[in-house]
Parts: C-alpha cells; sequence; structure tokens
C-alpha cells in the first residue's frame, strides 16, 4: 500500500518553482526592480549608517529655532533648534524596524488564518473568514488608531496594531491561493498518504505560497511604512523627543518659511521608501505572474508581459 | 391597436411568472441583512475594544496617579460599575435614539462635536471622490485606447510612484508649494469660522480635496485602464471595427458598458479609501471633520467620540459596499433578469 502511494507522490511532483532566491534575482533584474532596490537601499542605507555618523545629539539644541543652514547645522535648525541633519540621520531605523516588525507580525497571522481557512474548509473557514470581513469594514488607519487608543501609543503596541490592521487582508489573499493550491494532486496524494493536515499545511501548501506571500510582504511593508509614518505624524507611536521622520515633519511644519528643510528632507526620504518599496513590489509580482505561466504553459514568457498586479 | 403590435404580442413567448423575487431586489436585501448583521458584530467589538477590555477605560483616562474616589466618580458617569451587557444595551440603545452620551474631554454632547464634523467630512469625501472619478476615469480610457503610447507607458510609472506615496507627504509637498515657500496663494489650514460649513469657503477646500485626488486617481485610472483594455480585445469589439464603425462610437457604444462593473467596484473602494484617507488629510490641514475629530479623541482617549466616530465610518463601508454592489449588478445585464 505504502509503495504506491509514494510511486503516485514521486510521479506528481510539487508545483515548487525557484523559490525566494530567485524570485528575488529576477525581480532584482527588471528595470523598475533595480530602480526599487536602488532607492529602498539608498533609504535604508541612510537609517542604518546615520546613527553613525550624525555630528550632533539628536535631542540637544544647538542653535535658534528654525534657524536655516549654517556651518554649524547644515539642514538648519528644527523647533526646538536642534540639529536637522542629526535627527534626520538619527530618525529612521526605527520607523524601520518598526514596519518590519509590523510586516512580519501581519503577514504571519494573516497567512496562518488564510492557510488554515483554506485548507481546513467547512467551520474554520467559516468562522475565520466572517472575522475577516467584521475587520475590513474599518479603514485600516482607522482600525490601527482604535486598537492605539485602546493599547496605548507605545512604541510596541503601536507596531501590534497595524500588524494585526493587516492580517485581514494578508488572510483573504493567502485563502484564495490556498484554494487553488489544496486541488493539486501533490496535495491529494499526500492526504491519501495519512500525513497530518498541520504537516500538509507547514510543509506541502506553505512552500507552494511563495509567489503569493512575496507579493503581500512587499505590500504589507509599503502599507507599513505608510502607515506607522502617518501614525508617527498623527503623534502617536515613538514618544515625542524622539526623532522620526513622521514626527519631524509634524512638528516642523510651522516653521516651514523659516526652514524649509526640517521638513522637506524626512519629506522626501519617506517619500523615497514608500516608492522604492512599491516599485520592487511591483517586480516581483511580474516576475512571479510570469513564472506561474510558465509553470501552468510550459511556455517561457518574458516577466514583464504582466498586467498590473 | 395596430397589426404591427399585435402581431408582435402574439409572438413574443409569454413572460415568464416570477416567482422569485426580482434578483435586483434580492440582492439588496440580502446586502442590508447582511450589513446590519455586520455592523452590530462591529458595534460590540468596538464597544468591547473601548470600555469591557483593557483593565478599565477610567483608569486608562485619569492615569495611575488618580484618587480611588476620583475613579469611582468616573466610572459611575461612564456607567462601568455596571454589568457589561447593561453597559453594552445602554450605550447602543443612546446611539440609536440619537444620544450617544457625552465627551469625556470636555462633557459636550458628543453628537454636537460629530454632528457638524460629518457635514464637513461628507462635503470633502464626496468632492474628491466626484472629482477623482471623472479624472480617473478619462484618463483610464485615454490609457487604454492608446495602450503601449508614451502616455501610457508615463502614467504607470507615475501611478506607481505616486499611489504609494503617503497621503501627508502629498499634503505637505501642496503646503509647500502652493501655501507657503514656494507660492502662496491659497491658505494652509483650513480654519473655518465655528457653525460655517465646508461648502462656504470653497478656498479652503482646494488643498485637501486635491490632495486626495492626488493619492486616488492612479489607481482609478489603471485599474480602469486594465477594464477598458479587456474589453476592446474582445470579439464585440473586434466585430464593430471589422463593420466599420467610427472609433468613437465602438468606444462609447460597445467598449464603455462592458468596463463599468469593474470600474464601479474600483470607484467603490476608492471611497472606501477616502474614508480612511480623510483622517491624516483633515489633521494636516486642520480641516473640521470626523478624522481630525477622530484624531483628537484619540489623543485624550475620548472614548464614547471615537466610538461614534469609528461606528459611523464602519457604517459608511457598509453602505458603500451594497451601492458598489447593486450597481455592478445594474450593470451586468445577463445577471439582473429574473431567472
Amino acid at each position: 500500500m505504502a509503495t504506491a502511494s509514494d510511486v503516485t507522490v514521486a510521479v506528481l511532483p510539487a508545483r515548487r518553482h525557484g523559490g525566494w532566491a530567485a524570485i528575488l534575482r529576477r525581480a532584482a533584474s527588471l528595470p523598475r526592480g533595480r530602480v526599487g532596490l536602488g532607492l529602498l537601499g539608498l533609504v535604508v542605507a541612510v537609517a542604518v549608517v546615520g546613527p553613525f555618523v550624525a555630528p550632533h545629539s539628536a535631542t540637544a539644541s544647538i542653535v535658534a529655532p528654525f534657524a536655516g543652514p549654517s556651518r554649524q547645522a547644515i539642514l538648519g535648525g528644527d523647533v526646538l533648534g536642534r540639529d536637522v541633519l542629526s535627527r534626520v540621520l538619527d530618525g529612521g531605523w526605527v520607523l524601520l524596524a518598526m514596519a518590519a516588525a509590523a510586516t512580519a507580525l501581519g503577514v504571519a497571522l494573516g497567512t496562518a488564518s488564510g492557510i488554515a481557512a483554506g485548507y481546513l474548509q467547512g467551520r474554520p473557514d467559516g468562522i475565520i473568514m466572517r472575522t475577516v470581513d467584521v475587520l475590513l469594514a474599518f479603514p485600516q488607519l482607522v482600525f490601527a488608531l482604535l486598537l492605539v487608543s485602546i493599547l496605548g501609543p507605545t512604541v510596541w503596541l503601536t507596531v501590534l496594531a497595524v500588524g494585526l490592521s493587516h492580517a485581514p487582508q494578508v488572510a483573504r489573499v493567502m485563502r484564495s491561493a490556498t484554494l487553488d493550491v489544496s486541488e493539486r494532486d501533490f496535495v491529494k496524494a499526500t492526504e491519501l498518504l495519512g500525513v497530518k493536515r498541520r504537516r500538509i499545511m507547514t510543509e506541502e501548501i506553505l512552500p507552494n505560497l511563495v509567489s503569493p506571500l512575496m507579493v503581500e510582504i512587499g505590500l504589507r511593508l509599503t502599507y507599513s511604512i505608510v502607515i506607522i509614518a502617518g501614525l508617527s505624524f498623527l503623534g502617536f507611536g515613538q514618544p515625542p523627543p524622539a526623532p522620526n521622520w513622521g514626527i519631524m515633519i509634524n512638528e516642523n511644519r510651522q516653521g516651514l518659511v523659516l526652514n524649509p528643510w526640517a521638513v522637506v528632507v524626512p519629506a522626501i526620504l519617506i517619500a523615497l521608501l514608500t516608492i522604492g518599496a512599491s516599485t520592487f513590489t511591483d517586480a516581483v509580482a511580474r516576475v512571479t505572474i510570469g513564472i506561474d505561466r510558465e509553470a501552468e504553459t510550459g511556455a517561457v514568457l518574458a516577466p514583464a508581459a504582466g498586467e498590473e498586479p | 391597436m395596430s397589426l404591427n403590435t399585435a402581431l408582435a404580442s402574439d409572438v413574443a413567448p409569454p413572460r415568464p411568472r416570477a416567482t422569485a423575487p426580482h434578483p435586483v431586489t434580492r440582492l439588496i436585501v440580502q446586502r442590508v441583512a447582511l450589513g446590519v448583521v455586520t455592523l452590530w458584530v462591529v458595534s460590540v467589538i468596538i464597544f468591547a475594544a473601548t470600555v469591557a477590555l483593557p483593565g478599565n477605560a477610567a483608569t486608562a483616562i485619569l492615569g495611575h496617579s488618580a484618587t480611588p474616589a476620583q475613579l469611582h466618580a468616573l466610572e459611575a458617569q461612564l456607567h462601568l460599575n455596571r454589568p457589561v451587557f447593561d453597559q453594552y444595551g445602554s450605550w447602543i440603545g443612546g446611539i440609536l435614539t440619537g444620544h450617544p452620551g457625552k465627551s469625556l474631554a470636555n462633557g459636550m454632547p458628543v453628537w454636537s462635536i460629530v454632528g457638524p464634523a460629518v457635514l464637513n467630512s461628507a462635503v470633502l469625501v464626496a468632492v474628491s471622490g466626484i472629482i477623482a472619478s471623472i479624472v480617473g476615469v478619462t484618463l483610464g480610457v485615454v490609457a487604454a485606447v492608446r495602450k503601449d503610447s508614451l502616455f501610457d507607458h508615463a502614467s504607470s510609472v507615475l501611478a506607481l510612484a505616486v499611489t504609494s506615496l503617503p497621503e501627508f507627504v502629498v499634503a505637505i509637498t501642496l503646503i509647500i508649494l502652493f501655501a507657503t515657500v514656494v507660492w502662496h496663494v491659497l491658505p494652509a489650514v483650513s480654519l473655518l469660522a465655528p457653525g460655517t460649513h465646508a461648502w462656504a469657503s470653497p478656498r479652503e477646500l482646494i488643498l485637501p480635496v486635491a490632495t486626495l485626488v492626488i493619492v486616488t486617481v492612479p489607481y482609478i485610472t489603471r485599474m480602469t485602464r486594465a477594464a477598458m483594455v479587456e474589453a476592446l480585445a474582445s470579439d464585440y469589439v473586434e466585430m464593430a471595427r471589422l463593420k466599420g464603425l467610427p472609433t468613437r462610437r465602438i468606444l462609447v457604444v460597445h467598449a464603455l458598458p462592458n468596463a463599468v462593473a469593474p470600474v464601479v467596484q474600483v470607484l467603490g473602494l476608492t471611497f472606501l479609501y477616502l474614508a480612511g484617507g480623510i483622517v491624516v488629510v483633515e489633521y494636516v490641514f486642520a480641516f473640521p471633520g470626523i478624522g481630525e475629530s477622530l484624531v483628537n479623541a484619540v489623543t485624550n482617549r475620548d472614548v464614547p467620540v471615537i466610538q461614534m466616530i469609528v461606528l459611523l465610518l464602519a457604517g459608511f463601508y457598509v453602505l458603500v459596499n451594497i451601492i458598489a454592489d447593486v450597481v455592478a449588478l445594474l450593470a451586468t445585464p445577463r445577471r439582473r433578469l429574473p431567472r
């Protein structure tokens, strides 16, 4: 009996393709992938290297409030006379770390519940998807704000709030991808072997969801940056003295006429970051559409042939 | 009765007797029922989240330095000393009868804070949504007709860049360009005199509306383009072309009606997006709408106002989804006939 099933499994290979590294490599070879990666790399470099090369303390007042650029402060002073350049250099890494953590949390939670709903069907599916429907009855930022108002505006609770607000959207996408994979022969074959359902979900289905998973990670990372920068801008997230690009734009906009750099530089960095993230995500989406078509038709299609994701 | 019509009525097959309700009616009834259930669950979640869950709302509001007497007084004011079901009942009852309680921040009735704000936000969302829809659909059709032209590629790249920008970055850019540093032709903040409404001072609306239009148009354009490209590639458009019909007629009579359903879904999503987008945009421009009220309420942990606004936004979501579904159904002839 076991031999017959083994043969079946051997004859029906899984739809596994390339994997993470191959998709990333192909995405990075597209022109827009290169642009996206370049922008992301630039901003991440500023955020990571910045704290080590900042000329002044990010919280010390060294010039007059909203003083223009001078030799002492190249980008001028902010609302409290702190060095704008040092705050810009110091204000990125927390934002990036928060966005990455919220993305990881939201994608993990959404993927787990999406796969469970799509594969187990029946009652678990009903419960999960009705919950998702209800949670999608709020704008995502409002959902995050509601959670922040309960949990309190601290860094980790903001990450938790934003991560939770991603989960329903991810769950919906992963569920429909799971429905598609569950119908494939290799899953049916593994079921016939009597493999536990939990193992089928983690070892057969999850590895075949690499394409939608990577697109979701990219999308959610972009939205995490937008929402967390937005929450910081609104005054929730890091507490005030912290140098954070979102907070900087808000606290310095009253001095826009005196020293625009205190607003313009963090705004440009946030813009480059989100544009980079979404452009690279678009490249990944095009590559995965191309790969999936190859897998289905056997024909080699140019990765750029995909429509809008 | 002329001979022709008599003949026609003789020849026409008898109309099938509609035993089931008309599909459109059935869909509306179904969706409204589902919407009511969703809203009810949402109300339970909002209530549970802001009142029942986190230790106690009174401690959250007053902080840890509050005296037991102060805590007790606030708990009584919030009815926290009563059973949870009782609390939910009086809260939802108050909202349904139009008395959603008093603000914790300043003691004013919640509705006197939220009511005028709703009107202002509605104006903002409606004006932005309508302008964005017209501009977005027009650009999308043009991009589809001139597929692979310079315009198509440029709009694709621009859309990718602009869609991902946070609203406040777009808003700040507009303020820098038009209200402070570069030119100073428009007000940077929409400070409306108390008691006046948004539509009374259109100048104050320009920048908030422009921000929302800029962040929503790219998405509408790309989705309209995709729907139109598909419609233009269909057999019936090919047929119309072979018959030698003029391009404009093909576009308006043959292609566009078949792209309506997906486009309506996109416009629905846009209005849903606007409901969240106004929060940041209103805050940037100090526009007195529910977005700004929500931010203030979250800052002050003003629980009754948060509950009211979140419930209103959820209601708007449910309503827009129903409208989008019904319009999409009406736009798909084969689905609206009784079966």
